[in-house]
């Protein structure tokens, strides 16, 4: 049986979605079988940032309403062998879905797949409380400015008073050169704040922007950075131990060798 | 305005370090869920008792939460009231 884990942060324009997308494309490329749920109705994005918004034909909605089976709604990645999109509806509303039905529904998809991944909305209202209904497990993603760790702050309170215990941490949009000049918090300034197991670093990378525009998830290209700490990420979900990047020297000139000669950390 | 940043970065330190000062002092307000009608209850109920043994000085009032650190570095939210007397009471 899979476990289900759900992507959230309170604050909007962090980074979630991405980070569903590029886990979820990850944990296929380490062979398991993924479904990722776009559970922002409404404000449906997973697709696109996929690369599949062309092949929806059912929703989320659809599947918890019966207007089809639960197989006709997943959208299978042929890029990605084991990798599954549940669109989120676009023309409803997040009241669309109970608690109950996203409860019934992940119950459901973990005995399909190894991993469930749930793009949490934005905000702590009934989109959330959805999102967060089925799962067991959560991941925060939050970024180096106060708005960002505050509201992370808060939705850690919330998942545990949900009993999704033990939330794991991801600082998206770190800039190493800024982290230097003192001008923006580090990752330990951050885990203490929070203090809550950090799962991931991701550094600031311009080519999430232009993956994002191909609809093309960036752990597929070697020289993202962005891109290799996603799969790092993807690995210690699966219980592997990776060393956190080291990402001065990966900004430095054996980083840049390293990549060269395609050796990854 | 760049000469009065550039002033104030010089005594507070790095604009991170501010951050993480601003952001742990309003984690003490959300962490202990107060509200600023929950801070005037306290505050009336403190002058109460406070006003059976001494005379105060109203305006100077001044009650909130801030936060403490523990011995081992951790901060955890307090309860600061500083509270200027007039005069005691004879009892």
């Amino acid at each position: 049986m899979g476990e289900v884990i759900v992507v959230t942060s309170g604050k909007g324009g962090v980074g979630k979605t991405t980070t569903t997308a590029n886990i979820g494309a990850a944990l296929a490329m380490q062979n398991k079988s993924v479904v990722v749920i776009d559970a922002d109705i409404g404000l449906r994005n997973l697709d696109v940032v996929l690369g599949l918004e062309n092949r929806i034909v059912y929703d989320l909605v659809d599947v918890v309403e019966g207007v089809c089976r639960l197989k006709q709604g997943l959208i299978r990645d042929k890029r990605f062998d084991g990798l599954h999109l549940l669109p989120a509806a676009q023309t409803k509303d997040k009241t669309a879905v109970s608690p109950k039905q996203m409860i019934n529904l992940c119950k459901e998809l973990k005995e399909m797949y190894d991993y469930v991944l749930v793009d949490c909305p934005a905000g702590i209202e009934q989109g959330f409380k959805n999102a967060i209904a089925g799962a067991d497990r959560a991941i925060v993603v939050t970024t180096p400015e106060i708005s960002a760790v505050r509201d992370a702050d808060r939705i850690i309170g919330l998942l545990e008073a949900a009993e999704i215990n033990n939330p794991m941490l991801i600082i998206n949009r770190i800039r190493i050169e800024m982290v230097k000049k003192g001008d923006m918090m580090n990752i330990e300034d951050m885990t203490d704040i929070l203090a809550i197991d950090l799962l991931g670093i991701v550094p600031d990378d311009e080519y999430i922007v232009i993956s994002t525009n191909k609809g093309e998830p960036a752990v597929r290209d070697e020289k993202s950075m962005a891109g290799q700490a996603f799969r790092n990420i993807a690995k210690r979900l699966i219980g592997e131990e990776v060393p956190f990047m080291d990402l001065e020297i990966q900004e430095g000139f054996i980083g840049r060798l390293a990549k060269l000669f395609g050796i990854s950390k | 305005m760049l000469d009065v940043f550039k002033f104030f970065g010089k005594d507070e330190g790095s604009s991170k370090d501010l951050a993480k000062e601003r952001l742990k002092l309003v984690l003490v307000h959300d962490r202990t869920n107060c509200s600023p009608n929950f801070l005037e209850m306290v505050k009336g109920d403190l002058l109460n008792v406070i006003s059976d043994y001494m005379e105060i000085e109203e305006d100077g009032l001044d009650i909130r939460i801030t936060k403490t650190k523990r011995s081992d570095d951790s901060v955890m939210p307090a309860l600061i009231a500083n509270i200027p007397i007039k005069k005691m009471k004879d009892r």
